[in-house]
């Protein structure tokens, strides 16, 4: 590549050709304001519609200003970030996008995390002219079990456009419309629940504004524990504690595990305990399941069904059986750790306790948005009463911590209570890229090979790279392990399964860029890719500090099977901790 | 969006496959393709661009989306006579719009909307080429010009079949 030089704010900088004047100004240490411009570099993520226009400069010799974000350095260019004529552009832009914003910051669910919002006070933007008499695009409110979009907020970044389509490859979500009346919208403007979504929540986590956000069911919660007759179980999901305490002023990557106890117990859960218990039990049933399809494909029989998908994320769960119901027998048939949390501990915890199931309340904090719709699947409750009766996330559990009054970061740390608090490193890990396979492959390797595996960090599962693979030798037997996150990469290792050309005997997906630590209920990351990498390293640093960490051994696993399950896969196993999956397939209807 | 909804028959099937198939089923052709499928169907109702989103591989909300953008594209059957007046900068100074209006409250209906009955259509364009007739009003492949509103029922009497 060949090198440039140019001038930026009278400075000299010298950049590979083809870099971005936006880029080249980073170097310099030059933040140029970007709206609708969004770069997760370390996951080949970037929205560059160079719609908004909030990032121009001027260009010495060029009639019109540009758009820095997506006009590349040219030798001897002389760039001006911050000249009158810019800033009176950048200003005059942001007036017009705000005319027709709802002026509702105070009560947003947005507000103190919204990007216009921080835009309007870095510009300095005291007054919007016309403001009185400026018309106003409105559009219906639309809500879904997991996603609420109220497009009156949105300035057409289209961020959520490319994570639905380009990254996701989900197709949900398109720019509709044009000009004053254009939105962004699924097909023919229709509910989001009966579109293609399968609510990964990416949109959410991305959106600068407050056009797309969570159905917040903080209150919900509330009420419950203001019950007396109710017994609250809460449990925590691993990547929950890698960035919780992000929302409380914390380092990116500082783990939070003992003081988000401490807080939970402090706003009145009657039990805190862990889904990383349930993700140690959900590697019980799935590596039993992986191995016990092995054994059969092996001898022959060519029902076995390879390569096992694993099957914990929900929003994959959704993409499959919209997508590829044609293979709703692969994905392994174990439930997620949310699920299995709920159904035991509605019957197995509940029963030690002498609790009724109708008076026990489980509630779920999740990075994620889908648990959300997970919990609500009819398939997973009894009766009517829900194995997890609520699921918030990770953001939604902050703002409740702060309506409490508690002053997180001085909380002590405290323990999770038992039985279902215990857990070990590879329940934790689930939350990060190839963490599910990792825990499945230190319990399937001891249980296949009956040997005690030596080093249980497997390094060649670990990373940000879209689609990863790794053999790992089981004592002469090499089992072949495909990983995908993202669902557009997971739909590339589909259509290989689906074709018969899938070389792997196991594949890991998660619908998340990243996995659970980049999920959509998580603290807004706002386009900066090293913090998820610091979450992922701060659950894999959790999982080195584990005394133990491998799931089958687990004291308090051994104990539930002993006591109450019997053995992995076992029929109450079966009843208790696995589903089965529906054909979610749109079509069009023929009339013949 | 409309809120007509039909059942393709096969045959329909076959034609937009056709048609897909004859650009190659690139989802760079769609516009192409969606011209087509007006110009066979006469609009373009939510089953037509299901099967045509199925056949280039394209999500059905990015199908919609180039629907929604093109004023070219319409979602309602045209009318039996699809009425279209022209708003260019000739025909509107010369008073287009209050003529507009007026086949507004005629046929109870707004533009791009179809009445009841099946039989007219509304809609408007920018410039005809006719300027020297402004304001031109077409009805199906009929010019009338320099019409005034009082003309408005007797353009429509016309077409009393």
């Amino acid at each position: 590549m060949s090198k440039i030089k140019l001038t930026i704010d009278n400075r000299q900088v010298e950049v590979e050709s083809g870099t971005t004047i936006y880029k080249a100004a980073r170097e310099l240490g030059i933040d140029i304001p970007v709206l609708c411009y969004m770069d997760l570099h370390d996951l080949n993520i970037e929205n560059k519609p160079a719609g908004c226009r909030i990032c121009v400069v001027e260009v010495e010799g060029r009639r019109n200003l540009a758009p820095s974000c997506s006009t590349n350095c040219e030798e001897g260019m002389v760039v001006k970030s911050h000249s009158v004529r810019v800033l009176n552009a950048r200003r005059t832009v942001m007036e017009f996008i705000l005319s027709d914003h709802p002026k509702e910051c105070l009560t947003c669910l947005k507000s103190g995390h919204c990007e216009l919002q921080d835009m309007a006070v870095k510009l300095g933007i005291r007054e919007i002219p016309g403001e009185a008499i400026a018309e106003m695009s409105t559009y219906r409110l639309d809500t879904s079990p997991s996603i609420v979009r109220n497009l009156d907020k949105c300035i057409m970044c289209r961020r959520c456009e490319t994570m639905c389509n380009d990254i996701q490859t989900v197709g949900a979500l398109s720019a509709i419309h044009r000009g004053f009346m254009a939105v962004v919208a699924p097909a023919f403007e229709q509910n989001l629940e009966h579109s293609t979504c399968t609510y990964c929540g990416q949109c959410v986590a991305v959106c600068p504004t407050g056009a797309l956000t969570e159905v917040n069911h903080t209150n919900e919660v509330l009420r419950h524990l203001a019950d007396p007759s109710k017994t609250v179980v809460v449990q925590t999901a691993p990547a929950v504690r890698a960035a919780l305490g992000e929302e409380f002023g914390m380092e990116p990557g500082e783990l939070v595990t003992g003081k988000m106890v401490s807080a939970l117990r402090s706003l009145g859960f009657d039990f805190v305990f862990d889904t990383d218990f349930a993700a140690d039990l959900t590697i019980m049933e799935e590596a039993t399941e992986l191995l016990s399809r092995l054994q059969n494909h092996l001898e022959g029989d060519g029902t076995a069904r390879l390569p096992i998908l694993t099957s914990c994320c929900p929003g994959w769960v959704n993409f499959f059986e919209t997508n590829f119901p044609e293979l709703k027998d692969v994905p392994s048939t174990a439930k997620s750790p949310q699920q299995m949390f709920g159904a035991i501990a509605k019957t197995y915890f509940a029963e030690k306790q002498n609790i009724k199931r109708e008076d026990m309340i489980v509630v779920s904090v999740m990075p994620c948005l889908a648990k959300k719709y997970e919990c609500q699947r009819e398939e997973f409750s009894t009766d009517g009463n829900p194995d997890v009766d609520i699921s918030i996330s990770t953001r939604e559990l902050a703002a409740f911590i702060r309506q409490a009054n508690i002053d997180f970061k001085t909380l002590p740390d405290e323990e999770f209570d038992n039985p279902m608090g215990e857990s070990t490193g590879a329940g934790v890990i689930f939350g990060t890229t190839g963490g599910v396979i990792e825990a499945a492959v230190r319990t399937a390797y001891e249980l296949h090979t009956g040997k005690k595996l030596e080093k249980v960090d497997f390094e060649q599962l670990r990373g940000l790279e879209g689609v990863r693979e790794a053999s790992i030798d089981f004592n002469g037997l090499e089992l072949r392990i495909g990983i995908a996150h993202g669902l557009g990469n997971a739909r590339k290792l589909l259509n290989d399964v689906r074709d018969g050309k899938s070389k792997y005997h196991a594949i890991e997906i998660m619908a998340c860029p990243g996995g659970c630590i980049g999920g959509g209920g998580q603290p807004f990351h706002h386009g900066k890719s090293e913090i998820l990498k610091a979450r992922a390293s701060a659950l894999y640093r959790e999982d080195q500090d584990k005394p133990i960490r491998k799931s089958h051994e687990n004291p308090f696993i051994k104990v539930l099977y002993d006591e109450f399950l019997g053995e992995p896969n076992s029929e109450k196993a079966h009843k208790l901790l696995h589903t089965h999956y529906f054909d979610k397939k749109k079509r069009i209807t023929i009339k013949q | 969006m409309s809120s007509i909804k039909i059942e393709l028959r096969q045959q329909d099937i076959d034609k937009i496959k056709e048609i897909a198939a004859s650009f190659g089923n690139r989802e760079h052709e769609l516009i192409n393709v969606l011209h087509k499928c007006q110009e066979h169907f006469g609009y373009l109702p939510a089953e037509v661009q299901e099967v045509v989103a199925e056949e280039l591989k394209a999500p059905v909300a990015k199908v919609y989306g180039v629907v929604s953008f093109y004023s070219f594209f319409t979602m309602t059957p045209k009318g039996k006579h699809p009425i279209s007046i022209c708003l260019g900068t000739a025909c509107y100074v010369r008073g287009a719009e209050k003529v507009l209006d007026e086949f507004k409250k005629e046929l109870s209906i707004e533009v791009g909307q179809t009445t009841g009955n099946g039989k007219f259509s509304l809609s408007s364009l920018r410039c005809v080429g006719a300027c020297g007739l402004a304001p031109v009003v077409l009805v199906g492949e009929k010019t009338y010009g320099r019409v005034a509103p009082d003309d408005v029922k007797n353009i429509l009497k016309e077409y009393n079949d």
